[in-house]
């Protein structure tokens, strides 16, 4: 049986300092995130300072997945100096390179993952409005949840998936590579557009396709890989990788998003059990990604090794039946039970049957055809060419976070999650995973937590040492595991103590 | 990209996207493409109240260096 796909995002957030006479990004993340902080220190929490600091103790994004990398790769470096602190509901926010970055907290199933996604967009939301107080008439923080700006500079949406260490890496590589490719088809956000020089295109279905170049590497930055090696667990390393995968866009869509993560969780799962899946090997895997993107009618033939073709559709409609037999013979357990795998099973199929016989059928149900009817029905109204600056700035303005210019906000997007939840999820952490520890002790015991990363928690008691709380699982720590031990716990030194009992 | 709005407009694909109705289709179609697109109508008339002013300084100022 697989281990549990427990699994999460990390969110490159676009930012714009309207006003500015010289906006600086690295300034208005940090703005925003303090702006933030500053703010929920005013409110409920009544902690003077809920700055929590990241703990870069495990930090190792060098560490390469295979044996022998290649000698050109050039593992990314990790910033220290900028603000970067942990929530009460178990995320990550900070400032990465220029961008605000908000990662998940993990979750244990993809509908979660789709609640603390929504929680992130709030936060950003509240960020928004926080920092507009603090800035001169006239000036504003403008966030997008996007992956390019249309000049040749991408920023990622990243996926994170727990993996036994006992699966061959070529294993993930093979089938991963197939579905990555494919599975374009609905996890894209839609661009105006290419920007590679030379391809001559009006729309294609993501964001990100342009910016792949090779198949498989350690890079996020520069030649960015199909197939990202960062071996990273953040949890015990001798049982877990953790799959780093950077190649998708961030959504807007709620199904979309549900999509994104929940497939890809149960094609990880089929591969860990080794399951039956589609035989499928491009023979140039980068410029098969490239025309999935660029292909709007579905029906791009891609090469494979054997001399056989198929289209992305085939694809991930093998994909899909080999997951409904999967699901069908009890594999849904690592996924998050059969609730969750049928609600991910029944949209996965919905959206590859709309996007067969009229893919404009999925206009409030994937990012990529809402933004094309948006920009196709103002170009036809006003009868604008297709690089009219006016439907750029609506396919940008698409992922404009402010809920008074959001046009994805307007598309009538079909939800997921409901309001309440996500409410409830801006300040609580997910109950079924460790998560719940972490965000737990950063609400109940404010003062004593000195640092937090995401396998562990340093705690202050009062007296020296300082106490290291390691959490090497991300299955341990949940609420119904040590809820009522926290429960009894007045203080972190009563914690120490009936953790060490 | 012409062939594929030309696949649009035939009767069965244009209900959600948008594009004029050509006459040929005008009688046959449902009440709900009908809603539809009067939706698509409202919304096209909100994206002109919302959109940034100046379509061309906005998006030519929108640039992100640095990430991930």
């Amino acid at each position: 049986m697989a281990v549990h796909k427990y699994l999460g995002l990390e969110t490159e957030f676009g930012i714009v300092h309207r006003g500015a006479a010289e906006p600086n990004p690295i300034a208005a993340s940090s703005l925003l995130i303090n702006a933030y902080l500053d703010s929920i220190a005013r409110g409920a929490t009544g902690r003077d300072d809920p700055r929590i600091d990241w703990d870069f103790e495990s930090e190792t994004p060098g560490n390469d997945a295979r044996d022998a990398p290649a000698p050109e790769s050039s593992p990314p470096k990790v910033e220290t100096h900028l603000v970067n602190t942990v929530l009460g509901n178990g995320a990550r926010y900070y400032v990465d390179h220029a961008h605000p970055e908000l990662s998940t907290p993990e979750c244990a199933d993809a509908r979660s993952v789709v609640v603390w996604d929504a929680a992130a967009v709030v936060i950003a939301q509240r960020s928004m409005a926080a920092a507009r107080a603090l800035l001169a008439d006239g000036e504003e923080l403008v966030v997008y949840k996007n992956n390019s700006d249309g000049k040749g500079n991408s920023y990622g949406c990243h996926e994170n998936y727990l993996i036994a260490r006992s699966v061959p890496f070529y294993r993930i590589v093979d089938h991963g590579t197939a579905h990555f490719v494919t599975r374009q088809i609905f996890t894209g956000s839609g661009k105006l557009g290419s920007e590679i020089p030379g391809v001559d295109v009006d729309y294609q279905l993501t964001q990100r396709a342009d910016f792949f170049e090779a198949e498989v590497g350690l890079e996020t930055t520069l030649k960015r890989p199909i197939i990202n090696t960062r071996d990273e667990p953040h949890s015990d390393s001798t049982k877990y990788r953790r799959l780093h995968v950077i190649c998708a866009d961030a959504n807007c869509s709620e199904v979309a998003t549900l999509l994104k993560v929940g497939t890809t969780a149960l094609v990880l799962a089929m591969v860990e059990d080794a399951q039956p899946l589609p035989d499928v090997h491009f023979t140039a895997p980068v410029a098969a990604m490239r025309a999935v993107s660029l292909d709007m009618d579905l029906a791009r033939p891609l090469v494979c090794t054997d001399g056989s073709t198929v289209t992305a559709l085939e694809v991930q409609a093998d994909f899909l039946a080999c997951a409904e037999r999967y699901v069908a013979a009890g594999g849904s357990g690592c996924v998050g039970g059969d609730e969750i795998a049928q609600l991910v099973l029944d949209h996965w199929r919905a959206v590859l049957t709309g996007l067969e016989s009229d893919p404009m059928s999925l206009a409030d149900r994937l990012d990529w055809v809402a933004k094309y009817r948006l920009v196709d029905a103002y170009r036809t109204r006003h009868g604008l060419d297709w690089a009219d600056p006016r439907l750029s700035a609506i396919a940008l303005q698409y992922h404009d976070l402010r809920p008074g210019r959001s046009l994805a906000a307007r598309a009538g997007l079909v939800r997921i999650s409901n309001d309440d939840e996500v409410a409830w999820a801006v300040d609580h952490p997910p109950e079924d995973t460790r998560a719940w520890f972490r965000g737990t002790c950063l609400t109940r015991y404010p003062d004593a937590v000195v640092a937090a990363n995401w396998d562990s928690m340093v705690f202050d008691v009062g007296e020296p040492p300082l106490r290291r709380v390691p959490m090497m699982e991300p299955g341990r720590g949940t609420r119904a595991q040590v809820g009522a031990l926290v429960d009894r716990s007045a203080t972190a030194r009563d914690l120490i103590a009936n953790l060490g009992s | 990209m012409a062939e594929r709005e030309q696949k649009h407009r035939t009767p069965n694909a244009n209900r959600v996207t948008g594009d004029a109705p050509t006459e040929a289709d005008s009688g046959t179609r449902s009440e709900s493409g009908e809603k539809i697109k009067s939706e698509l109508d409202d919304l096209l008339d909100e994206i002109d109240d919302v959109l940034e002013e100046n379509a061309e300084e906005f998006v030519k100022s929108y640039v992100q260096k640095g990430g991930e």
